[in-house]
């Protein structure tokens, strides 16, 4: 008799587990393109780039090579792989993390437009209304939401990352196969590899709790407008830090107006670039320390620093405003079904 | 038996404006209800409250369930279809009906994918490339499917044509609508539902000034066609409304004994349309 659980019971509690995975998967189909498809473009259009220039080298080292001075690359290459190996993957790394650049940037448009119109654009087209037939709480589908701006979308784009570095790898070994140089044990060292891929991963929660204050922001002003949400978003920060920067009013609190535009417009804003914590608090003292250029990377990806920043007071002061802001655009979700636009 | 939706004292205020005044209302499980009113009445606001969608004050039970605090378990219970396009255009039919099986508990994919299968649109089409009529037929679909104790239907047919008109309301009344269900549907061609209506309500600056079932207005109210020589005595039984037409005078008489009515002249049951105008004349003055 104890094991009779009514059928209903239990299709009741698949649907609960399973709700969430469907509205974020929603949240996958309706930016498909964004999400999805603008990482892994911006990563086919850099290693495009990386072969062209990589034959333009060729074209170029050749001619030098033959009509010039005997130079050529597999000179190069057998002297570096006798020096440091280490210096050699610092080195890699810089290039590896450098060419993913412009996905960073592409993610960052990608989630400060998806955070805008998140809770906006289903009230402009009325669609809010067939959501709001579903039984589906605010709570959830706000939750959602921040699921995908903070882990779905940061989570594909580092899958381009990858792919993007393992092209670029690939290429390079084609090179060296090309000029009868094995490179495999020198540009595929899987212990490398994976530390390197292993950082980027673990910085996504670390970004996440980073950006919260702008995820916050753009929620708020995307369930709370009623029309134009992206000069809201962005007029009424940098308003404000005219106002005050006018003013002076940030020395009241002896602050400087400096420290407004960094702390309160920057942190508004520009969150959601990511890995921006590490640049926010690089000071000259962290950047004197960076003796090589290529220990920047070592710097830039360095659990210490992610500890550091766990640690930090204003990562978790911005959580508190961020998550105070997303309770406030849940309660706003609830209240305003209908946008004028 | 419990009533489906029950309203006692209910108000809604924008500003200075009162948009719901007042109303009181219950409605019977297995009815179809329209909810007719000219524009700015409050039908829409007093719908948005039943969903849930608004704020207001007084009681209100649906299904015995407050809307503001108990929403969710409503929805359980509780469809809607608001207005035409209101289906997401980005998303096509078969991500749609993937989505609601998977966060609606009460809903039949076999069965949605049977009525589908009666129309034109393929699964990998979006809604942004399917037609008006299309995306109703889609969303009705849906609906259909998700076994609700309430259906709201607000302008459910606007901008489509006397085809879709048609067939919508055909489906709905052969394949969804039974005794444990309750539809309640507000619509401005209300001379293509009054068949099917079993209740209406007419609702006229937030206020109900009719709530009736079809087989009490058509005991209560007569039309009658009288020539000009008896207008003057059809004048002294007071009737709701006069017309011209072809030198006669139709007058329209709500509780008058239709033997009496008889002797004026030639008598008719008045459509739901006369009715309208007759108890919302000189609402936009």
């Amino acid at each position: 008799m104890s094991a009779a659980i009514p059928n209903s019971v239990i299709s009741n509690n698949v649907i609960r587990n399973n709700k969430f995975t469907w509205l974020v998967r929603r949240e996958f189909w309706e930016y498909r393109g964004a999400f999805f498809w603008a990482p892994l473009i911006t990563a086919m259009i850099m290693l495009a780039i990386i072969l062209m220039m990589l034959i333009f080298a060729e074209v170029t080292a050749q001619r030098a090579g033959v009509n010039f001075n005997g130079f050529n690359i597999s000179n190069i290459t057998s002297h570096v792989a006798e020096g440091d190996i280490e210096q050699v993957h610092s080195a890699l790394d810089l290039s590896l993390l450098g060419m993913c650049f412009p996905i960073g940037i592409v993610l960052f448009f990608v989630l400060f437009f998806y955070g805008l119109g998140s809770l906006y654009n289903d009230r402009a087209d009325r669609s809010v209304l067939f959501w709001k037939s579903l039984p589906l709480s605010d709570v959830e589908t706000v939750l959602a939401k921040l699921a995908a701006i903070t882990l779905l979308a940061p989570v594909l784009a580092i899958v381009a990352m990858i792919l993007l570095q393992i092209g670029f790898l690939l290429l390079l070994t084609l090179d060296g196969f090309v000029h009868g140089i094995n490179a495999v044990t020198l540009l595929w060292s899987p212990t490398h590899l994976v530390t390197l891929w292993l950082r980027l991963i673990v910085r996504i929660p670390v970004n996440a709790l980073w950006a919260l204050p702008s995820v916050g922001w753009l929620f708020l002003c995307s369930s709370f407008v009623r029309s134009k949400p992206f000069l809201w978003a962005t007029l009424v920060p940098i308003l404000s830090g005219i106002l005050v920067t006018w003013f002076s009013l940030m020395q009241t609190f002896s602050l400087t107006s400096l420290w407004y535009w960094k702390n309160i417009v920057g942190r508004a804003l520009l969150s959601l670039v990511p890995g921006s914590w590490a640049w926010f608090d690089l000071s000259a003292e962290s950047l004197a320390r960076v003796k090589n250029p290529t220990q920047v990377a070592d710097a830039f990806l360095s659990l210490e620093v992610i500890g550091h920043q766990l640690m930090s007071l204003q990562l978790w002061i911005g959580v508190a405003v961020g998550v105070a802001m997303i309770v406030a655009s849940v309660y706003f979700r609830r209240q305003r079904i209908e946008a004028i636009a | 038996m419990t009533a489906i939706v029950s309203a006692h004292n209910l108000s809604k205020r924008f500003g200075t404006t009162v948009a719901l005044d007042n109303i009181n209302l219950d409605i019977q499980p297995g009815r179809i209800v329209g909810l007719v009113g000219p524009n700015g009445a409050g039908k829409t606001t007093a719908l948005k409250a039943i969903l849930g969608l608004a704020e207001f004050e007084g009681e209100l039970s649906v299904l015995g369930l407050d809307p503001r605090k108990d929403r969710n378990a409503l929805m359980q219970q509780v469809c809607f279809i608001a207005d035409v396009a209101v289906l997401p255009r980005w998303i096509t039919v078969e991500e749609v009906v993937d989505f609601v099986g998977g966060v609606h508990p009460r809903f039949s994919r076999e069965k949605c994918l049977a009525l589908l299968s009666k129309t034109k649109m393929k699964n990998t089409q979006r809604v942004r490339e399917l037609s008006k009529g299309m995306i109703v037929q889609l969303h009705l679909a849906i609906v259909m499917a998700i076994d609700a104790k309430l259906l709201v239907l607000d302008e459910p047919t606007l901008g489509l044509d006397i085809l879709y008109r048609k067939e919508f309301y055909q489906n709905l009344l052969n394949d969804y609508f039974d005794e444990e269900k309750t539809i309640i549907v507000t619509t401005h061609q209300i001379e293509e539902i009054e068949h099917i209506l079993t209740d209406l309500l007419f609702i006229r600056d937030g206020k109900i000034v009719l709530d009736a079932t079809m087989d009490q207005i058509s005991e209560r109210f007569s039309e009658v066609m009288v020539n000009p020589d008896k207008a003057d005595a059809a004048r002294a039984l007071k009737p709701l409304h006069e017309r011209q037409i072809f030198g006669k005078t139709i007058f329209l008489f709500d509780g008058i004994d239709p033997k009496r009515l008889a002797e004026l002249g030639e008598l008719h049951k008045p459509s739901v349309a006369d009715l309208f105008v007759a108890t919302m004349k000189g609402t936009y003055q």
